[in-house]
């Protein structure tokens, strides 16, 4: 015991000494972590503007030159701002016969297959989040290997033609329902639903069906709302299947394709200043200025409703990320 | 009621007893264990139970029976409860098979019916005498493949752009959400937030759109920046350069996809523990050490898992930004394993070769999820199966 304060004596006077001394350098010490503070918002704050900057700038870019008039904006200088303004790419665009057509094609593709492919996914993630279903395990197993198992485009080619999907609408709409993905994170938000709701359902009498509809159609409409984004913008923005498989069928374009003709056929000529379209015109639409007007209507709707709906999304990603 | 004695015997396998007596539960649950130990002998009997009912007592409706099993199970206290095949199981559960069978048929024949389309690779195949009739040839067409050069650099492009794009997309996504959960102010937060969203919601065809506008040799601001700033003496023509194509393809999807990579990240902060900042603050760190020494390792798991997943994923980038950005001059570094497959197979209806080089894909993406998820087990890390 003696030893014990004979040691602890002179520490506690070191302690009591450099407390003293220590009082400025812990001021010291506090202005430092406050300086530092102060820089790293600085720069982050810098960091984060230039990332604002950089996001937007092309877009407002885009936006400027398809309000300017097309052959003031060859002699380039746009930036955020239109030189002179002119609404003639608009109109242009808005009369050209293809563009309309794959519009209207790519609103139905994207109107049906949100509804039919939620629809159906939600369904048979009601089927797997019900916890006694026998086989719950191989049918959710046998969808999430088509997560990594994938034929590859050539046999995915043979069957659709087989099948005669090739030069057909349905060819939008049949393949690719059930996203593995999509039916994870419903079958997970289901789930975690108390199952205590589908029980007294079936209490009252009610199938599985109804249970479905009317109970659980109701409570994920939050998750559902993810979802039918998910599928819109992966068929808003997919060309690819026009591509391969209806590329001969003008009556078949949606506007994505139709918008990568536009702008490869642009891209590929020098944009010295050639006339696109009605050359009799006394005012020149240019290539530059048609594809960004084209962009622009073609990416707006999407832009416009996203931030509306940027709550469901986050849930939905978050519900995605969770070990399966 | 005489078999209602028993009613414990079924305990253990799922099939339905209609005892709804409240009295009966708990005699079941006061000897769970010994039930358990009879659970051999019960599903035996319990065929005979089953019968019995059917033909005894035929007002046991479905519903009725689903209560019992139900009841049955908050005894249990199971999370998933182990349920065993039997006819009457499969009776009771007759809707929920009906509505799986199209599930299951359409799933074989759009996603497992293609994979027998992998035979083509191994025969020289023509259409008109179709899979069973074509020539069977072995590995023919995967030695040609493998022999030619272009495929070799096809493969280098695509393992490159993959790399490229897994580093800097995890680099970015990570980076911006550390900094964004800085920011304390709500509005310039949200804002910052919906803009870098944005990008995503733009398709390849306009995105690459952009990126040619902004790089372009005559008006593009890239230029126009570098040149002022004295980095080059005079615009570069960026997609006449072999070097910058790969990175150029980083760096779009960059743009296009770091908001919305970020916002898994974000989530995952949310659920670190404040105590631990408040305790961080007590040992003298500042915003950035928080950041360092908190946050990051707070999401550790979360990259890992996404790292996980992406790395089987390191092939498939894709082809629509190349197919896109792509253009002559720099055919040998912008293709990759997917546009050579769509050269071969779709524009010269060279189904073998096309189908070859898909398997190569698919084959060496599945053996990299196993061996990044077997690396994980070893480190001790999450995985994901």
């Amino acid at each position: 015991m003696s030893q014990l304060n004979l040691d602890l004596k002179p520490k506690m006077d070191l302690a009591a000494r450099t407390a003293a001394e220590n009082e400025p350098k812990k001021k010291r010490r506090r202005k430092k972590i406050l300086m530092g503070d102060l820089i790293f918002t600085i720069v982050n704050t810098l960091l984060l503007s230039l990332m604002v900057v950089v996001t937007l700038y092309p877009i407002l870019n885009t936006l400027a030159v398809s309000f300017n008039d097309g052959l003031d904006a060859l002699r380039g200088g746009i930036y955020l701002i239109p030189r002179t303004f002119s609404l003639k790419n608009y109109k242009t665009v808005l009369q050209m016969n293809n563009l309309l057509i794959g519009a209207r094609n790519s609103v139905l593709r994207t109107a049906i297959a949100a509804i039919l492919h939620l629809g159906l996914t939600a369904l048979l993630a009601y089927v797997l989040s019900v916890k006694e279903f026998v086989f719950k395990k191989p049918v959710s197993l046998f969808y999430v290997m088509t997560m990594y198992v994938n034929a590859g485009l050539i046999p995915t080619f043979l069957l659709f033609k087989s099948l005669n999907l090739t030069n057909s609408f349905l060819v939008y709409i049949i393949p690719g329902m059930i996203a593995a993905f999509n039916l994870l994170v419903l079958r997970t938000y289901m789930s975690s639903l108390p199952s205590s709701l589908r029980e007294s359902a079936q209490i009252d009498g009610a199938n599985h069906l109804t249970i479905f509809w009317k109970i659980y159609c109701p409570i994920c409409k939050p998750v559902f709302a993810t979802i039918a984004l998910f599928i819109a913008v992966w068929h808003w923005s997919s060309w690819f299947d026009n591509m391969i498989y209806n590329r001969s069928n003008s009556e078949l374009t949606t506007l994505q394709y139709e918008l990568m003709k536009l702008l490869s056929s642009v891209s590929s000529q020098t944009s010295s200043g050639s006339a696109y379209g009605n050359t009799t015109q006394s005012v020149a639409i240019t290539p530059t200025s048609i594809r960004a007007a084209a962009t622009i209507v073609t990416s707006m709707p999407i832009v416009i409703l996203y931030p509306f709906l940027q709550r469901y999304f986050v849930t939905g990603l978050t519900i995605g990320g969770v070990k399966e | 009621m005489e078999y209602n004695g028993h009613p414990l015997l079924t305990k253990g396998c799922d099939a339905a007893v209609s005892d709804k007596d409240n009295d009966m539960l708990k005699t079941e649950d006061k000897q769970p264990k010994k039930a358990a130990t009879k659970d051999a002998a019960a599903i035996e009997r319990l065929g005979v139970a089953a019968y019995r009912r059917a033909s005894v007592q035929p007002t046991s409706t479905p519903v009725a029976d689903d209560l019992g099993g139900k009841k049955r199970r908050f005894g249990h206290s199971d999370a998933e409860p182990k349920v065993k095949i039997t006819r009457r199981t499969l009776y009771r559960q007759r809707e929920l098979i009906y509505i799986t069978i199209p599930f299951i048929l359409y799933g074989l024949l759009f996603y497992y019916v293609p994979l027998g389309g992998w035979l083509m690779a191994f025969q020289n195949y023509k259409p008109q005498l179709g899979l069973l009739g074509s020539e069977f040839v072995g590995l023919k067409y995967f030695k040609q493949i493998f022999g030619d050069k272009v495929f070799l650099g096809v493969i280098r492009n695509t393992l490159m752009m993959g790399i490229i794009n897994l580093v800097l997309s995890f680099g970015f996504a990570i980076g911006f959400a550390l900094l964004l959960n800085e920011v304390r102010l709500k509005h310039p937060k949200k804002f910052v937030q919906t803009v870098s969203y944005l990008p995503h919601f733009l398709s390849w065809i306009i995105v690459t759109g952009i990126v040619r506008d902004m790089l372009s040799m005559q008006s593009g601001i890239v230029n126009e920046i570098l040149v002022n700033i004295g980095i080059f003496d005079q615009p570069v023509n960026f997609f006449a350069n072999k070097d910058y194509f790969w990175w150029i393809v980083g760096f779009s999807n960059v743009w296009k996809e770091t908001g919305w990579n970020s916002i898994i990240y974000l989530a995952a902060i949310t659920a670190i523990n404040p105590e631990m900042y408040e305790a961080a603050s007590l040992d003298g760190a500042g915003r950035f050490g928080k950041m360092w020494h908190v946050t990051l390792p707070g999401i550790k798991s979360t990259i890992f898992i996404l790292l996980l997943m992406n790395l089987g994923n390191v092939l498939n980038v894709g082809f629509e930004i190349q197919y896109l950005l792509g253009n002559d001059l720099i055919r040998s570094v912008s293709e990759t394993i997917d546009i050579y497959v769509l050269k071969w197979g779709i524009s010269q209806a060279n189904f073998s070769i096309g189908t070859a080089a898909g398997i190569f894909k698919s084959v060496v993406s599945i053996v990299l999820i196993f061996l990044a998820n077997s690396a994980a087990k070893s480190a001790g890390e999450e995985r994901l199966f």
